[in-house]
């Protein structure tokens, strides 16, 4: 006892940390996907930040609410409110035990988030059409055009993604009997879902409202 | 059964507050007020829309704190770049307008 004592002495007094993590002590996926997602918002909060400096500072910035419209991405909006909706009563129902209605609701999240993906392609041509370019546009600064794409196009991508991950995740549930085998896994796909809903109420007040 | 029936709040509740939310945002920019305050309302309305998805959504409020800190960190990051920025942007403003007078005022130099 007092031999192994004194043969690591710095090792006397310190505490073991404990395997699981204590930030979400019931699955290492789900902190790995916050871990994901904190990274993912700092991509998105430089690309608002800078955007936000890009418009103080320019001297012909064109007024996005004139320019952009705001009749179609506010229902946009809500479409992605309704998605995150059907999201967590997917996960309530698998809570529940009822693997068909999660499935029924994940395809709504999915059918939701493809529909929001065709109106901002819908809307891109518009504006393309009316003049808005990646490299100018007849309103004023070119950055407005550069920056406008550069960060729906982003937030678009994340849509996709997600549309992709939500079917696989209705495989996951369709593969797997026991409900309980894929509560976690829905509930981490769940984050990712909501982070995006949650990036375009950013991006629909920084880019469009304000 | 499956998981922890805590982790179930009113979400229908959630989603008329966003919806609500929602409606308030668009009817702030056609009111009446000034624009520095119809800008400070359109922020708070979305913080307050974030917050919603991010503590019932993403179940944040039945989180460790420690993990909501960390996922408030990034907006602290972005709004401190922010300011970070700003000093940049005008700078190359004032540039672009001392070159612009000076053009100007003295067309024919060399």
């Amino acid at each position: 006892m007092s031999q192994v004592a004194s043969a690591h002495p710095a090792t006397a007094h310190r505490v073991v940390e404990p395997t699981e993590t204590p930030l979400t002590p019931e699955s290492w996926g789900k902190l790995g996907m916050w871990v994901f997602l904190v990274g993912d918002a700092v991509g998105f909060g430089v690309l608002l930040a800078s955007y936000g400096a890009m418009r103080a500072t320019s001297a012909d910035w064109p007024n996005p609410y004139d320019v952009l419209g705001i009749n179609l991405t506010a229902g946009m909006t809500f479409l992605l409110i309704c998605s995150s909706v059907t999201m967590v009563k997917a996960l309530e129902w698998l809570s529940k035990g009822d693997r068909n209605w999660c499935r029924l609701f994940l395809l709504f999240t999915a059918l939701g988030g493809t529909i929001f993906v065709s109106l901002q392609a819908y809307e891109w041509g518009k504006l393309i059409r009316e003049g808005l370019h990646i490299d100018g546009n007849p309103w004023g600064a070119a950055l407005f055009g550069t920056s406008f794409f550069l960060v729906t196009g982003f937030h678009g991508l994340h849509v996709t993604a997600g549309v992709l991950y939500l079917i696989g995740m209705i495989r996951y549930v369709t593969n797997r009997p026991d409900p309980a085998a894929s509560y976690n896994a829905v509930e981490i796909a769940g984050l990712y879902w909501h982070f995006v809903d949650l990036v375009w109420i950013m991006v629909f007040t920084f880019m469009y409202l304000l | 059964m499956a998981g922890p029936a805590h982790r179930h709040p009113n979400y229908m509740a959630i989603f008329w507050w966003l919806a609500v939310l929602t409606v308030i945002e668009i009817a702030v920019i056609f009111a009446p007020f000034g624009k520095f305050t119809i800008g400070v309302l359109l922020v708070g309305l979305a913080l307050g829309k974030a917050s919603l998805v991010a503590l019932y959504f993403m179940h944040l409020r039945f989180e460790t704190r420690t993990l909501g800190a960390i996922a408030v960190t990034p907006l602290v990051i972005a709004t401190l770049l922010v300011f970070l920025l700003l000093p940049d942007g005008f700078a190359v403003h004032h540039k672009t307008e001392v070159r612009k007078a000076a053009g100007h005022a003295a067309p024919a130099k060399h």
